[in-house]
C-alpha cells in the first residue's frame, strides 16, 4: 500500500482500512449481529414513527425522571456488553491450558478485560447508580425537578456519549491492552502506540464531564431544594447517600480529569509525566488515579447502601433502625475514603510505616460499614417482614457482602496483601463487593421503583428466579476465584501451564454462566411485565406500603412531581402522612412553573463524541471543527431564552381529577 | 504448642474453604519462612474476623426467618428505632475486632518489610552470626526475567537458584513497564519498576522447584513471564553456579540489548559472566552508551541550574543525545 496523502492524513488521520478488523472472524461476527439488532431496532422505530416522540419526550427531556431512566436504560444496556466480555473470559480461561491456546490471542484478551472493567465501572455500575439518584432524589425531598434540569440532559448525554466511543473501539480501531486503570509505562506512546488508550481517555473524559456535572446539580438539588420541614436530620437514607455520593463524585472525579489529561499530555504532546525518562514517574499516576479510584467505589457503594436502607425498613414495616447512626456511618465513610487510597499498592515498595497507616485506615472503614449492617440487622428485628423481590435481593446482600467485606479488610493487612495482592483472591474480593453489594442494591432498586416509574409491578416470579440464579451464580463463580487466589494464580493470564487449576476455572464458568441465565431471566421480567402490565397495574402509587415522600405521588408521578410542595415533619415524610390521616388537596391548583425540554444538550454531546473521535483518530482538521462547532453551540445555546414554560391551572386540575378517581377505585 | 493450635486452626480453615481435593493453597502452607508468617496471618485475621461475620450471617437468617411476615407470633414494633445500649455495641463491636486487627497489622507490618533485612530464618532459629545474604538482582525484561548474582558473576533468564536457609536480597528493577516479582512459596510480591529499585529479603526452608512470575500485567506476552525457583542444598547450589559458569557465554551490554526486545515464553538460559556494572546501568537506563544514566542527571538536576555546570565545562547540555559513544566504554 502507498503512503496516504498528505490532505487524507489531514482528513482521515491514522484511520486507514486495516483499522476496520475484517480478519478478526469474532468481531466480524458480533459487527454482523450488532448491525442485524440495531437495523431492527432502527426499523422498528421508524416503522412505528416513533422518532419523533423519542426526541421530544426522551432525548430532549430535562425532567429527571425521564432523564434517570434513560440513565438506567443506558446501564442495562451496557451491561449486556460487559457481561458478554465476562463470559468471553471465563471461557477463555477454562479452556487455554498447556497445548491448548484458547481462542482469543494475548492482544484480544487484553483488551477485553480491560474493556470489561471499564464498562462495568464506567458505564453500567455509574449509570444506574446515577440513574436512581436523578430519579429518586426529586421526589424524596419533595421537589419538582433537580437545580439544573438542563445540566442534567447534557451530563447524561456525555455519559452516553463516553459509551458510544467505547463501543465504536470494537469495530474501529482497538480498545486500549492495558487493564482498567491504564498504568503507565505501558499506556504510554511508547509501549502502546494504537488508538487504545486513546479510545479510555476520551471517552472517560467526554462521560467524566458528564458525571462531575451531575456531581454538582445533584449537591444543589440536595441543598436547596428540599421540602419545607425536611431538615438534614430528616432526609431519607438514600437522599443522605446521594449527597455523600455526589460530594465525593465533586471531589473526585476532578482527579481523574487532571491524571488522564496529563497521560493525554504524555500521549499526544510528547510530555514526560508518566514515562521512564526525563524525569517522569509512573508511580505518580498510580498514586493519582487511585485518590479517584477508592473514593470511586463508595460512589458507587453508598447509593445503594442507601437502597438498602429504603427497602429494608419499608418491607420489615419498620422505621430504620438507628437513623443517626446511619447517617454519620455514611459520613465517616465518605471523609476516610480519601485516607486509603496507597492500600491499592502496598506492593509498590512504600515503607512498613506508610504501608500500616493505610491499612488500619482501611480497616477503620470496616466499623460504619459493619454499624450499617447492624443498623439493618436491628430493622428486622421485631419487624414484619415481607419477601418480595427487593427484600430477598436486600437479605441476599447482607450475607454475601460480609464475605467480601472481610476478605478486604484482610487485603488491608499490608503482609497478607503482598502475597494476594494482583491475585485472582483479590478479583474475587471485589467482585464479591460489587457484585453482592452493588449490583444486589441495584437490582433491589430496580424491582422496587419500577412500579413508580411505570405504574405496574414486575413480575415476581421471573424476578425470584433472577435473585437465585444471581445468588447462586455469583457464589458458584467466585468461590474458585478465592481458592485459585490461595494457589498463588494471578489476574490476567490469558493462558495457563498447570492443569491441575483448570477444574478450578471450569466450575467459575459454569458460575458465569447460572449468571447469564439469572440476567436472561431478568429481561424474560421485564417482557412478561410489559405483557402482564394490566394485571400488575398499581393505581395506588404506594404499591409496597412505602415510606418516603416518593410514594405520596400517582405511578408514575406527573411531569411537576408534586402539585403542592408537602410539608414535611418526620424522616419517614409520607409514612408520618398517612399515619395521620393525610388528605389529598383537591383544589386550590395554580398554574406550574418548569423547565422547558432542549435539544443542546444531546447536540452538544453528540459533538464532544466527534471531537473524541477525531482526537482518536489524530484527525485534526475534525478535531478543529468539531470543537470549535461544540464553542458555536454552547455560545448559541446561551441565548436561548426560552427555557422554561407553565403547565396551565386546567392541565394540573384534570391531571389531579384523574388521580382522586385513579385512588377512588383502589379504595373501593 | 502453639504450633499445635496453628496447624489445627490452619487446617480448620483450608477445609472450610477448600471443600475439594487435588489443590495446593501455597499461601497457607509455604515452605519459605517469609511467605509462611504471612500465610499464618491470613489465618488468623479470618479468623479474628469470623467473631463478627459468623454472628452477623446467623442472626440475619435467624431474623429473616424469625421476623417473617407470615409468622404472627413474633413481637412486632413498626416505631422501635433506637437503642442507645445496642448502638454502643454495634459500634464497638467492631471497633475492638479491628483495635486488635490494627495492632497486628502494626507490627506484622514492620516486622515482615521486604526491605528489612531478615533477623531469622525460621521460627526460633536466628540468622547464624557472620551469614551474608545471596544478592540476587532481577529485572523484567518484555517477557522475560534475568537474574544476576553479583557474587558469583553469572546471570540465568528464567531460573533462579538459591541455597537453603541462606538469606536472599533480592534488588529489582524492570526494563520498560510495571512487573511484579512474585515466588509465591517463598515470599510476597513487590513491584519491578523502570528506572527505579525495590527490594525484597526472604528465605527458602525446604529444598525444592516452584514457580515464579509477574504478578502485575505487562502486555501481550505477560501470561508466558514465568520462571522456576530452586531451594538446593549449598552443595547443589554450588554445582548450580559451576554449570552455569561451564555452559554460557558472557552477558555483554550488546547482548543485553538484544535480549532487552520483546519475546515471549523464552527458555532457560546461562551466562558464565556479566558485563561489569550492568545491573547499574539497567537500573540507570544507561546500558545504551549514547544515553545518560539517570544517576548522574539526577545529581547534575540536584546540584543546580544546567548552565552554571556547562560553565564549569562539565558539559551536561549534550548530554543526552550526543555523549560521544566512547563515555561509558571500559
Amino acid at each position: 500500500m502507498s503512503e496516504p496523502s498528505d490532505l487524507a492524513k489531514l482528513i482521515f488521520g491514522r484511520l486507514t482500512w486495516e483499522a476496520i478488523p475484517f480478519h478478526e472472524p469474532i468481531l466480524l461476527w458480533t459487527f454482523v449481529v450488532v448491525a442485524l439488532v440495531g437495523g431492527v431496532v432502527v426499523g422498528a422505530v421508524t416503522k412505528y414513527k416513533l422518532w419523533g416522540y423519542l426526541w421530544r419526550e426522551w432525548f430532549t427531556s430535562i425532567d429527571h425522571k425521564k432523564i434517570g431512566i434513560m440513565y438506567i436504560v443506558l446501564g442495562l444496556v451496557m451491561l449486556l456488553r460487559g457481561f458478554t466480555d465476562a463470559i468471553m473470559m471465563r471461557l477463555q480461561q477454562a479452556m487455554a491450558f498447556g497445548d491448548n491456546v484458547g481462542y482469543l490471542p494475548p492482544e484480544h484478551y487484553d483488551q477485553i478485560f480491560t474493556a470489561h472493567g471499564v464498562i462495568m465501572i464506567f458505564f453500567v455500575a455509574m449509570p444506574l447508580v446515577t440513574g436512581f439518584m436523578n430519579y429518586v432524589v426529586p421526589l424524596q425531598i419533595g421537589a419538582r425537578d433537580v437545580a439544573f434540569p438542563f445540566l442534567n440532559n447534557f451530563s447524561f448525554w456525555m455519559t452516553t456519549s463516553g459509551a458510544v466511543l467505547v463501543m465504536m473501539s470494537l469495530f474501529m480501531g482497538e480498545f486500549a491492552k492495558t487493564g482498567w486503570l491504564a498504568y503507565p509505562p505501558l499506556s504510554g506512546i511508547a509501549y502502546s502506540p494504537g488508538v487504545g488508550v486513546d479510545y479510555y481517555i476520551w471517552s472517560l473524559q467526554i462521560a467524566g464531564i458528564g458525571t462531575l456535572l451531575s456531581g454538582i446539580n445533584l449537591i444543589a438539588t440536595i441543598v436547596k431544594m428540599r421540602a419545607p420541614g425536611m431538615t438534614m436530620m430528616k432526609m431519607p437514607i438514600f437522599t443522605w447517600t446521594s449527597l455523600c455520593t455526589n460530594v465525593l463524585i465533586v471531589a473526585a472525579f476532578p482527579v481523574l480529569t487532571a491524571v488522564l489529561a496529563l497521560l493525554a499530555l504524555d500521549r499526544y504532546t510528547g510530555t514526560n509525566f508518566f514515562t521512564n525518562d526525563l524525569g517522569g514517574n509512573a508511580m505518580m499516576y498510580v498514586n493519582l488515579i487511585w485518590i479517584w479510584g477508592h473514593p470511586e467505589v463508595y460512589i458507587l457503594i453508598l447509593p445503594v447502601f442507601g437502597i438498602f436502607s429504603e427497602v429494608v425498613s419499608t418491607f420489615s414495616s419498620k422505621r430504620l433502625f438507628g437513623y443517626a447512626s446511619m447517617v454519620y456511618a455514611t459520613v465517616v465513610i465518605t471523609i476516610l475514603s480519601y485516607l486509603v487510597w496507597l492500600h491499592h499498592f502496598f506492593t509498590m515498595g512504600s515503607g512498613a510505616s506508610v504501608n500500616s497507616f493505610f491499612g488500619i485506615t482501611t480497616m477503620i472503614i470496616s466499623i460504619p460499614t459493619g454499624a450499617k449492617i447492624f443498623n439493618w440487622l436491628f430493622t428486622m428485628y421485631h419487624g414484619r417482614i415481607r419477601f418480595d423481590v427487593p427484600m430477598l435481593w436486600t437479605v441476599g446482600f447482607m450475607i454475601t457482602f460480609v464475605i467480601g467485606g472481610m476478605t478486604g479488610v484482610l487485603l488491608a493487612v499490608p503482609p497478607a496483601d503482598f502475597v494476594l495482592h494482583n491475585s485472582l483472591f483479590l478479583i474475587a474480593h471485589f467482585h464479591n463487593v460489587i457484585i453482592g453489594g452493588v449490583v444486589f442494591g441495584l437490582m433491589a432498586g430496580i424491582n422496587y421503583w419500577f412500579p413508580k416509574a411505570f405504574g405496574f409491578r414486575l413480575d415476581p416470579v421471573w424476578g425470584k428466579r433472577s435473585f437465585w440464579f444471581w445468588l447462586i451464580g455469583f457464589w458458584v463463580a467466585f468461590t474458585p476465584l478465592y481458592v485459585l487466589g490461595l494457589m498463588g494464580v494471578t489476574r490476567r493470564v490469558s493462558h495457563f501451564q498447570d492443569s491441575s487449576l483448570q477444574i478450578w476455572f471450569q466450575i467459575a464458568a459454569f458460575g458465569a454462566v447460572l449468571i447469564a441465565i439469572g440476567i436472561v431471566c431478568m429481561l424474560i421480567q421485564f417482557y412478561v411485565s410489559i405483557r402482564d402490565r394490566h394485571a400488575l397495574r398499581d393505581e395506588s402509587g404506594d404499591p409496597w406500603g412505602g415510606r418516603t415522600l416518593e410514594w405520596s405521588t400517582s405511578s408514575p408521578p406527573p411531569a411537576y412531581n408534586f402539585a403542592f410542595t408537602p410539608i414535611v415533619h418526620d424522616n419517614d415524610a409520607w409514612h408520618d402522612m398517612k399515619q395521620r390521616g393525610y388528605e389529598r388537596p383537591l383544589q386550590g391548583f395554580k398554574p406550574i412553573h418548569m423547565p422547558k425540554n432542549t435539544a443542546a444538550g444531546i447536540v452538544l454531546a453528540g459533538l464532544s463524541s466527534v471531537c473524541g473521535f477525531a482526537l482518536i483518530w489524530h484527525m485534526w482538521l475534525l478535531v478543529g471543527l468539531s470543537f470549535a462547532a461544540v464553542l458555536v453551540a454552547a455560545i448559541v445555546h446561551t441565548f436561548n431564552y426560552k427555557r422554561d414554560f407553565h403547565i396551565p391551572a386546567d392541565e394540573v386540575v384534570r391531571t389531579e381529577e384523574t388521580r382522586t378517581q385513579q385512588l377512588a377505585a383502589v379504595h373501593v | 504448642m502453639t504450633t499445635v493450635k496453628t496447624s489445627c486452626r490452619h487446617w480448620l480453615l483450608s477445609s472450610m474453604l477448600l471443600p475439594l481435593a487435588g489443590c495446593n493453597p501455597i499461601l497457607l502452607n509455604a515452605p519459605g519462612d517469609v511467605a509462611a508468617q504471612q500465610g499464618k496471618l491470613i489465618v488468623d485475621s479470618t479468623f479474628l474476623m469470623l467473631l463478627i461475620i459468623v454472628p452477623v450471617i446467623a442472626l440475619t437468617l435467624l431474623f429473616a426467618w424469625r421476623y417473617r411476615a407470615s409468622n404472627r407470633e413474633a413481637i412486632y414494633k413498626p416505631d422501635w428505632d433506637h437503642s442507645t445500649q445496642l448502638e454502643l455495641i454495634i459500634w464497638a463491636a467492631p471497633l475492638v475486632i479491628i483495635i486488635a486487627l490494627g495492632a497486628m497489622t502494626w507490627i506484622s507490618t514492620h516486622t515482615l518489610d521486604p526491605y528489612r533485612p531478615l533477623d531469622r530464618i525460621a521460627a526460633n532459629k536466628p540468622v547464624p552470626e557472620g551469614v551474608k545474604p545471596l544478592v540476587i538482582e532481577v529485572v523484567a525484561l518484555d517477557w522475560k526475567w534475568l537474574f544476576l548474582y553479583p557474587e558469583q558473576n553469572i546471570a540465568t533468564i528464567n531460573e533462579i537458584a538459591a541455597p537453603v536457609d541462606r538469606p536472599i536480597q533480592f534488588k529489582i528493577t524492570a526494563s520498560t513497564v510495571m512487573n511484579s516479582f512474585y515466588i509465591p512459596a517463598l515470599a510476597g510480591q513487590i513491584y519491578a519498576m523502570p528506572g527505579m529499585e525495590t527490594q525484597l529479603h526472604a528465605v527458602m526452608n525446604t529444598a525444592g522447584d516452584y514457580e515464579g512470575f509477574s504478578a502485575n500485567y505487562s502486555g501481550a506476552g505477560f501470561s508466558g513471564m514465568r520462571f522456576r525457583f530452586h531451594g538446593l542444598s549449598d552443595a547443589d547450589f554450588d554445582a548450580w553456579v559451576a554449570k552455569s559458569r561451564a555452559d554460557g557465554n558472557t552477558l555483554s551490554r550488546a547482548d543485553y540489548l538484544q535480549l532487552e526486545q520483546p519475546s515471549s515464553n523464552e527458555a532457560v538460559k546461562h551466562y558464565a559472566s556479566v558485563a561489569p556494572d550492568l545491573y547499574k546501568a539497567i537500573l540507570n537506563r544507561c546500558v545504551d552508551t549514547s544515553k545518560m544514566c539517570m544517576n548522574e542527571m539526577m545529581a547534575i538536576d540536584a546540584g543546580g541550574k544546567g548552565p552554571k555546570h556547562a560553565e564549569h565545562g562539565e558539559g551536561n547540555e549534550h548530554a543526552y543525545d550526543t555523549a560521544p559513544p566512547e563515555h561509558h566504554h571500559h
